[in-house]
């Protein structure tokens, strides 16, 4: 595995690539809370949204289809909020029997479901927006300088840079259990779930050890070249003329989706 | 259930209204100033790698899943057994980096409701799982596993259960039907979480014992009493979160759908009341209070099988 694996960072050099990374985060930032006030059955509303989506994909140079793609993650969540469709008061529009009972489903419950699975789907394209045209350290230097407490921050970073390293420690303890797992052929190999359970629980635990260890090799590495509790960077950004004309018009353009969603 | 269930605490932007989303931020906003005040105070500079790289255990350690059956799989959520190896401050800094990397890489979970991830898989599981380990941290090392595994069932228990309350007052799902399904699908999803959580525990007890001293003296006796009024609150609250006027809702009477979709085949304490009591408040809080003790009881069960053969 590779530093990289993790990261969803497409490599191009479009207008969005090269924006200051802070105004890609506070678009996003806004948009997605434009997202969440909108009515619900603001149809009209959403369309547009969704054009504000398309026009940024467009914009990045991203392949048709990358946001939508990547995007059904959310579909299972969808199930939280399924239970409003017969649970809202209003006119019913499908009538079912399931096991003996009938149920039904009212207009205004349909309106509510659609409009949260919309919005979440908006949000989350938006969101996928900003980590397909951004480096992760990038963002995390944007996030510095929007403010975020620093430390935080910088745990972050450091989490990203050791996900892979961990990750691969990982892979190998479950190699090593494959490789010590033997089963006869056509039967079921391992003990009850509990002793499953248990052993999965001793490979944590090692993992943790390995981690901790690893901790203090990586602080005592830091020392020796100098750290002084600061993590520093050679990636200034500055924010241009470009940065403040396109955060204008995205701001501009979410407002006026927000208008038409309450006419 | 297993695969359709188990994201269901990463809540996606778009299920919460602004306002919960909101408050919880500022709830998580001010718990995270606090910790990170207190961490740094006890670990200094050593606390970014320290916090960054055991942030990336979690990640890695929820790589490691062990067959349950059918093709399902159990794995680890994480939030208990940092905040029990680590110390309360620094398991919830380090869950928040898991929750915010996961968020902002992987798109698992929302940003707006970020904050109410954090305070759902971080705040809340660290005041339950360190609180009640705390409680006993001078005990022997069977009891101490013993409530590690209590600990961590609770705490998903009451990450779901306050899921569920965010997405009710939210208008997002009914608490008719997201409370009892959420503390369900959890229960099953909890007792995962304890097992691996307390075989993890007493393999570091075997092999660095210090480690667990350390974390034992690491925070105040003020998370034991945080840590009980939080299991108070589960109890007093999921017995009555079911029955939340939703404002919206809408109860189909002719059919009674909503009475029967969900009587859970498991279900030992009918409508949540004791046949005896009959349907007061006094009931369900019993019922609530019974749940907890049969819980303990399979629990110290499990903990008996687990325990290491070559006892030291």
């Amino acid at each position: 595995m590779h530093i990289n694996s993790f990261d969803r960072y497409e490599q191009r050099h479009s207008l969005v690539h090269h924006l200051d990374p802070r105004t890609k985060v506070v678009v996003t930032g806004l948009f997605i809370i434009a997202n969440v006030l909108l009515p619900d059955g603001a149809w009209a509303a959403f369309a547009a949204a969704w054009g504000l989506v398309l026009l940024g994909g467009w914009l990045a140079q991203l392949p048709p289809g990358y946001l939508i793609k990547r995007s059904f993650i959310v579909l299972p969540f969808t199930l939280a909020a399924v239970t409003i469709l017969f649970t809202l008061p209003g006119t019913a529009v499908v009538t079912f029997p399931l096991f003996s009972r009938t149920i039904t489903i009212s207009d205004t419950g349909l309106i509510r479901f659609a409009s949260i699975v919309i919005r979440s789907w908006l949000s989350i394209q938006a969101a996928i927006w900003l980590t397909a045209t951004t480096q992760f350290p990038d963002l995390m230097h944007a996030l510095r300088h929007l403010r975020a407490p620093r430390l935080l921050i910088a745990i972050i970073s450091f989490m990203y840079r050791y996900l892979f390293v961990l990750a691969n420690e990982a892979t190998r303890l479950l190699r090593a259990r494959e490789a010590r797992s033997a089963a006869p052929v056509g039967k079921n190999g391992g003990g009850s779930i509990l002793w499953r359970a248990k052993v999965a629980g001793s490979m944590v635990g090692q993992l943790f050890i390995r981690s901790f260890e690893r901790s203090e090799r990586v602080y005592n590495a830091m020392l020796a070249r100098g750290y002084r509790g600061q993590l520093l960077t050679m990636n200034p950004h500055v924010m241009k003329k470009r940065d403040w004309r396109v955060l204008v018009t995205a701001v501009t353009l979410i407002i006026l989706v927000q208008i038409i969603g309450r006419l | 259930m297993f695969f359709l269930t188990i994201e269901y605490l990463h809540i996606p932007d778009g299920f919460l209204s602004l306002l919960i989303a909101m408050i919880c931020w500022v709830i998580t906003a001010l718990t995270l100033v606090l910790a990170i005040r207190n961490a740094q105070k006890s670990f200094d500079e050593r606390l970014v790698p320290l916090a960054g790289i055991m942030a990336a255990f979690i990640f890695a350690g929820q790589m490691i899943n062990f067959p349950v059956a059918g093709g399902t799989s159990g794995h680890l959520l994480g939030s208990t057994l940092a905040a029990i190896v680590l110390g309360p401050w620094l398991g919830i800094l380090v869950m928040t980096a898991v929750i915010a990397l996961q968020a902002l890489l992987f798109q698992d979970g929302g940003l707006v409701t970020m904050g109410a991830n954090i305070l759902v898989m971080g705040i809340i599981p660290a005041l339950i799982g360190y609180g009640l380990y705390r409680a006993v941290a001078h005990k022997s090392q069977r009891v101490q596993v013993g409530t590690a595994v209590l600990a961590a069932w609770l705490s998903v228990m009451g990450a779901a259960l306050l899921t569920a309350l965010l997405l009710g007052f939210s208008g997002t799902s009914s608490f008719r039907i997201a409370v009892p399904a959420m503390l369900g699908v959890h229960a099953f999803i909890g007792i995962g979480e304890a097992l691996i959580t307390a075989a993890a525990l007493s393999f570091i007890f075997k092999t660095r014992p210090q480690l667990l001293q350390e974390s034992g003296q690491a925070a105040g006796r003020g998370w034991i009493v945080g840590g009980a009024v939080i299991i108070l609150l589960i109890v007093l609250i999921s017995p009555f979160a079911s029955s939340f006027p939703d404002g919206l809702e809408w109860v189909a009477a002719e059919n009674g759908f909503l009475n029967t979709a969900l009587d859970a085949p498991f279900k030992l304490l009918p409508d949540y009341t004791i046949p005896g009591l009959g349907e007061t408040a006094v009931s369900t809080i019993a019922a609530g209070l019974v749940g907890v003790l049969i819980a303990a009881a399979i629990v110290i069960g499990l903990t008996r099988l687990l325990r290491p053969k070559t006892d030291n």
